[in-house]
């Protein structure tokens, strides 16, 4: 029993709705909203150094015992994820601050964006299947609201695409569960991992993680990206960056805990699945990046690309593939919000996102330049900098359970990610310097911040790796091992 | 009666899926809908139908209903409700600012 482990939903989730009251106030939601997210900040820290010496922690809400009533649980996984998404949220937060508009702050934009991270905070903790969805509509819900912020034709248009495939991919979520529920009669993710290794996994329940597949595949844009390219360069940058980096990520959640925790008995079929979908997703995102010449599509195509290369990890099923593949999970979460939040400076100081009209900024903008270098070369995987570790234990982990395809088509999209951000680099920032400070169509006031402080902290986890291996590999140990979570539940 | 609840709920997806292939968005909207519906039908089914007792009658009882689908069920069916809601004003606001509530011709931007 452990109360912290609420916090992480509890406190977004009541400063938005007091935030609600105080629609009219900008100034107070921003002081508030702010606090919540840092506070959230220091209780995933506080978490992650609960687990380290007490392993798995568990809450039974309202004080029934699992798997009658609902359990959250924190493993190590879910608390470097925890923390990572805080930190995200708090510097998406403060660029919003002089970057989404007055108009928008006073239509709700700071509850909405708590509601988010609240539901992505549950995704992260939560023990229970049907929770899971709960908290999966309730950032869903918020991110269709988000998405459409502001009410642009573009964004129109975009978000319906994105509300629809959404919502289909939720009803065969519910689909999964009600098939599961009839097979196990239970929903608590311990439970369910507990009755399917008694009575084993055969085919039925095979096709039924099949189906759970496709659906945070949808999630996480696993070769289901079609609706990613569109839905993610509409919205205002922040909204955006958030996107980019928490969204697709708790789909890759979901699918590690499905199939590490429940699915695990037939690698064979399901992880040889996720193997080829990975694979194809690393290509196709590949030549979406490298293809186009369109500052916005080129970054969400570097988004796919990197679901493709951390499902490598886990189809590898090793400590090596896994370890690497929880670094780079982190890496990309932070390192995703930084270059969505540089394209979007960029388009809001050129006023186009066409690469092709942008050039020579890194003699007006020279911080803003160097950024993104950093970034870029830390998404390529170039040591010492954050991608490295998680790039090098992944295409270990995948030699070493000889899935040499997919290594060899990892190392291939790493290529293809250097090629399309040093396109992207070379265009904007080097060349004729075609506008001058007079011309520019915004200025990186108060947007610089935020971005430095993510830097900052990408670079720490790049240079600073030695400190948090020994969580990253706890993470990984807990994942390799499901008696350790089911015991934690039903201590 | 489960497998007739388990027809039922095939007939309502595809009317379902042939609603949301069409073009105008309306269509598009009911169409999620009725497989909405279709899913707590499915949901209702799989904890067992018609098992002639109340839930929650002791533990010597010797039928009782699950009442765990049933509460799924009532989380699911809010959850669409609000889902629906929004949809519904979304899709008058691009018809409002479109002029039009054809598929077709919010594809996106020429020339990509």
């Amino acid at each position: 029993m452990n109360n912290l482990l609420i916090a992480p939903i509890i406190t977004p989730l009541l400063t938005g709705m007091v935030l609600i009251v105080f629609q009219k106030n900008v100034m107070l939601q921003r002081i508030l909203s702010l606090v919540a997210l840092v506070a959230t900040i220091v209780i995933s820290v506080l978490l992650m150094n609960q687990i380290r010496d007490g392993g798995i922690q568990s809450l039974q809400l309202g004080g029934w015992e699992a798997p009658y009533g609902i359990s959250l649980v924190g493993d190590m996984f879910s608390a470097l994820l925890l923390l990572a998404a805080s930190i995200v949220s708090v510097c998406c937060l403060i660029y919003a601050f002089s970057s989404i508009g007055r108009k928008q702050e006073k239509l709700y934009f700071y509850p909405l964006f708590l509601f988010l991270i609240a539901g992505v905070n549950g995704s992260f903790l939560t023990g229970d299947l049907f929770n899971l969805y709960v908290c999966f509509e309730l950032f869903l819900v918020a991110s269709y609201v988000l998405i459409t912020l502001g009410g642009a034709k573009r964004q129109l248009r975009e978000s319906l695409k994105y509300i629809f495939t959404n919502i289909i991919a939720s009803a065969f979520f519910l689909i999964g569960v009600a098939y599961l529920y009839s097979m196990t009669g239970t929903l608590n993710l311990a439970q369910l991992s507990i009755r399917i290794a008694e009575v084993g996994q055969d085919g039925l329940i095979t096709t039924v993680s099949i189906v759970f597949l496709i659906v945070f595949a949808m999630k996480a844009g696993l070769l289901l990206f079609f609706w990613l390219p569109g839905s993610y360069s509409v919205p205002p940058t922040a909204i955006a960056a958030i996107f980019a980096a928490l969204l697709t990520k708790v789909g890759i959640y979901a699918i590690f805990r499905m199939f590490t925790l429940i699915f695990y008995h037939e690698p064979q079929i399901t992880h040889l699945f996720i193997g080829i979908l990975a694979a194809i997703t690393m290509i196709l995102g590949g030549l979406g990046a490298s293809g186009f010449s369109d500052l916005r599509k080129i970054l969400t195509y570097n988004v796919i690309i990197s679901v493709g290369f951390i499902m490598a990890g886990l189809v590898s099923f090793t400590s090596a593939g896994l370890t690497g593949s929880i670094y780079y999970l982190i890496h990309d979460i932070l390192i995703k919000a930084i270059v969505f939040m540089i394209g979007g400076t960029i388009v809001h100081l050129t006023g186009t996102s066409n690469l092709k009209n942008i050039s020579g900024l890194i003699r007006l903008h020279p911080q803003l330049g160097w950024m993104f270098f950093i970034a870029a070369l830390s998404m390529v995987g170039i040591p010492p900098l954050s991608g490295f570790l998680g790039k090098v234990f992944t295409t270990q982990g995948v030699f070493e359970a000889g899935y040499y395809w997919l290594g060899v088509i990892g190392l291939v999209a790493s290529l293809l990610i250097l090629y399309s951000m040093i396109k992207l680099f070379m265009n904007a920032f080097w060349g004729e310097t075609i506008l001058s400070v007079e011309e520019e169509k915004g200025t990186t006031k108060g947007l610089l911040f935020p971005i430095a402080l993510l830097t900052l902290a990408s670079v720490a986890l790049g240079f600073g790796a030695e400190a948090i291996t020994g969580y990253v590999a706890q993470a990984a140990e807990e994942l390799l091992n499901p008696n350790l979570y089911i015991q934690a539940v039903f201590e | 009666m489960e497998t007739l609840m388990v027809i039922l709920v095939g007939i309502l997806v595809s009317i379902g899926t042939y609603l949301i292939l069409s073009k105008q968005l309306l269509r598009i909207v009911l169409g999620i809908s009725i497989v909405g519906h279709a899913v707590n039908l499915l949901i209702i089914t799989s904890g067992g139908l018609k098992t002639g007792s109340a839930p929650l009658l002791g533990e010597k009882a010797a039928g009782f209903t699950d009442a765990i689908p049933q509460a799924l069920v009532l989380t699911a069916i809010v959850i669409n409700f609000a889902v629906t809601a929004v949809v519904l004003v979304l899709c008058y606001r691009a018809y409002q600012s479109f002029g039009t509530d054809d598929m077709e011709q919010l594809r996106g931007d020429e020339h990509e």
